[in-house]
């Protein structure tokens, strides 16, 4: 019995069809993930597709393209761009400094302590988002913030005089990417773990230059969970309310905010805009996390 | 060899001062309500007021909720699918990751849509908007809880376990509470403390569904008081670090402990 059933569960596990699993005892086990199910169609699958349904809809409920359509009107394709923009830039960057935070850390020769201290901080900073991010901010780069009063009390240099500004998009990114590196760094560390010696020793032997090593051997094995990451840190930033609002008040004008706007009521128009509003930004995400899910593929071929 | 630690230094000093520059200027900041001299006034303040302390309760018992409720609908889950239902893996894996795709903002104006008229009506009582809020955060943490206990369940041998407690004649229930859920108190802790984290001071659901949490409360005061927000900010990193801290106790020597979250 217990050989049959472990058979059983290897056959499943390699994704073979199971004639077992069309028989009415198998209904019954079924049973067992009902209240999950129930779960994920009522607070996630019903709440997305009301949102389907309601951008092909006009006020009346009639079908209509009209919303959709509107969506290209140059504010809204403003506000879809300047959150890409944004997701863009602090994805990027954060990706870049992560990866050599965490080169530094896992490859860069320090002692062991280093590698578990920055891999701990980079744990509690990607936790800590949205309000109390935002008041920090505020209270170091601010008008009246630490760092800023002190350089103008010491240097008679207002950075506020000089283009600087926390409450635009420059310092949003800076915000943002707070908790982006950090993210990066987490994701990233296993991979460069997976980096084997024996691959730069087997380079230096046929002597490779540290160069060639990266350019043939390191990065493409790398890339693909470089580039999955990075999908990763974008949808992070663009799905992003709390922070930006919290810091901005609301005035720059992200889908995010927008869709916020849409729905506590500040803004007068059509309520179904603001669903179609909704669905364009699952459609960003799902080509995004699609992307991602492609690449983990082609990266976990080369780990473990 | 010595220039490359050096390089490698210069990074560790770049990313320490990314992370306690806004700290610092937080913490600086919180101390000068009082002018001239430093002082606990602005935490005081906040420790004193109502409104702090009924927000923060709230979103202390809405957290607690989500944490039980969540963790019986995803360890049963988990359960069943690591003894019976190996098939089902695939459909789990893929719905415990949708909340990805989903942004939060996103999944609250479907929750209005949904919810605040027939058939369920919840967004038109406090009780019915608070079970709300609390699936809503449910969705939320979900794919770390999962994750946590699966790489739990995944660790100790399920099927011998629950088959020992069956031929001592133990039923359903005792073998999930005192065989499964005790070999995988390490998960479930580490899923608890994520989703508290998660949870204590979430904005966009808990504004959007016009919720008193303890987020709301934040921005609040953030628009009219200076100093208190500082206060704020590091009074909510002291307990974001104090979560992690406990998970990474909790996780010592275990495996695939790089706990990642995300709520923004």
């Amino acid at each position: 019995m217990l050989t049959y059933m472990a058979e059983a569960t290897q056959a499943d596990s390699q994704g073979k069809p199971l004639i077992r699993s069309f028989l009415p005892t198998n209904l019954l086990v079924w049973l067992g993930v009902l209240p999950f199910f129930l779960f994920a169609i009522l607070f996630i699958l019903m709440p997305s597709s009301s949102l389907v349904v309601g951008s092909f809809q006009d006020t009346q409920g009639h079908f209509t393209f009209k919303n959709i359509v509107d969506l290209f009107t140059p504010s809204i394709l403003n506000s879809y761009l300047l959150s890409i923009q944004i997701s863009l830039v602090t994805a990027v960057v954060g990706a870049l400094f992560g990866f050599m935070l965490a080169y530094a850390a896992v490859l860069g020769g320090l002692p062991r302590w280093v590698r578990t201290a920055v891999m701990t901080l980079c744990g509690v900073a990607a936790n800590f988002a949205g309000v109390p991010l935002a008041f920090a901010f505020v209270a170091t780069l601010g008008r009246t913030g630490i760092f800023t009063a002190s350089l103008r009390d010491a240097f008679h240099f207002d950075i506020y005089q000089h283009g600087f500004n926390l409450y635009s998009f420059g310092g949003l990114a800076l915000t943002y990417l707070y908790f982006q590196f950090p993210l990066m760094v987490l994701i990233i560390a296993p991979s460069l773990d997976g980096l084997r010696n024996e691959w730069r020793e087997a380079c230096e032997n046929l002597g490779a230059s540290t160069w060639q090593y990266w350019r043939y051997i390191a990065l493409p094995i790398l890339l693909p969970s470089l580039l999955g990451t990075m999908i990763l840190l974008f949808g992070n930033a663009f799905g992003a309310y709390a922070t930006a609002y919290a810091l901005t008040g609301g005035f720059l004008d992200l889908i995010t905010i927008e869709v916020g706007n849409q729905i506590s009521g500040n803004v007068l128009y059509n309520p179904n805009l603001g669903l179609a509003l909704a669905l364009g930004m699952i459609v960003v995400m799902s080509v995004s996390i699609g992307l991602y899910s492609w690449l983990q593929r082609r990266t976990a071929r080369w780990l473990r | 060899m010595r220039k490359i630690n050096l390089w490698a230094w210069l990074w560790i000093f770049l990313g320490g001062l990314y992370f306690f520059g806004p700290l610092y200027g937080a913490l600086d900041f919180s101390l000068r309500e009082k002018r001239g001299v430093l002082s606990f006034l602005a935490y005081q303040n906040v420790l004193k007021d109502p409104s702090f302390r009924n927000s923060f309760t709230y979103s202390t018992l809405i957290g607690l909720a989500t944490i039980i409720v969540g963790l019986l609908l995803i360890v049963s889950t988990a359960y069943w699918v690591h003894l019976r239902l190996p098939q089902a893996r695939p459909i789990v894996d893929f719905i415990t990751l949708l909340p990805f795709v989903v942004p939060a903002i996103v999944l609250v104006d479907g929750f209005i849509q949904i919810y605040s008229g027939p058939p369920f009506a919840l967004t038109n009582t406090p009780q019915g908007a608070n079970v709300l809020l609390m699936f809503g955060y449910i969705v939320t943490a979900m794919p770390y809880m999962y994750r946590s206990v699966d790489a739990g369940l995944r660790a100790i041998d399920v099927r011998t376990l629950t088959e020992a407690g069956q031929s001592l004649g133990a039923g359903w229930i005792t073998i999930l509470f005192r065989v499964i859920l005790p070999n995988i108190r390490t998960a479930l802790l580490s899923g608890a403390f994520l989703t508290f984290a998660i949870v204590i001071g979430e904005y966009t659901f808990a504004s959007l569904l016009a919720r008193p949490a303890f987020g709301p409360y934040m921005v609040l005061l953030g628009q009219d008081r200076a100093y208190e927000p500082a206060a704020l900010s590091i009074m909510s990193f002291a307990l974001t670090w104090a979560a992690m801290m406990i998970i990474q106790f909790l996780g010592r020597g275990a495996p695939g402990q790089g706990q990642v979250a995300v709520a923004h």
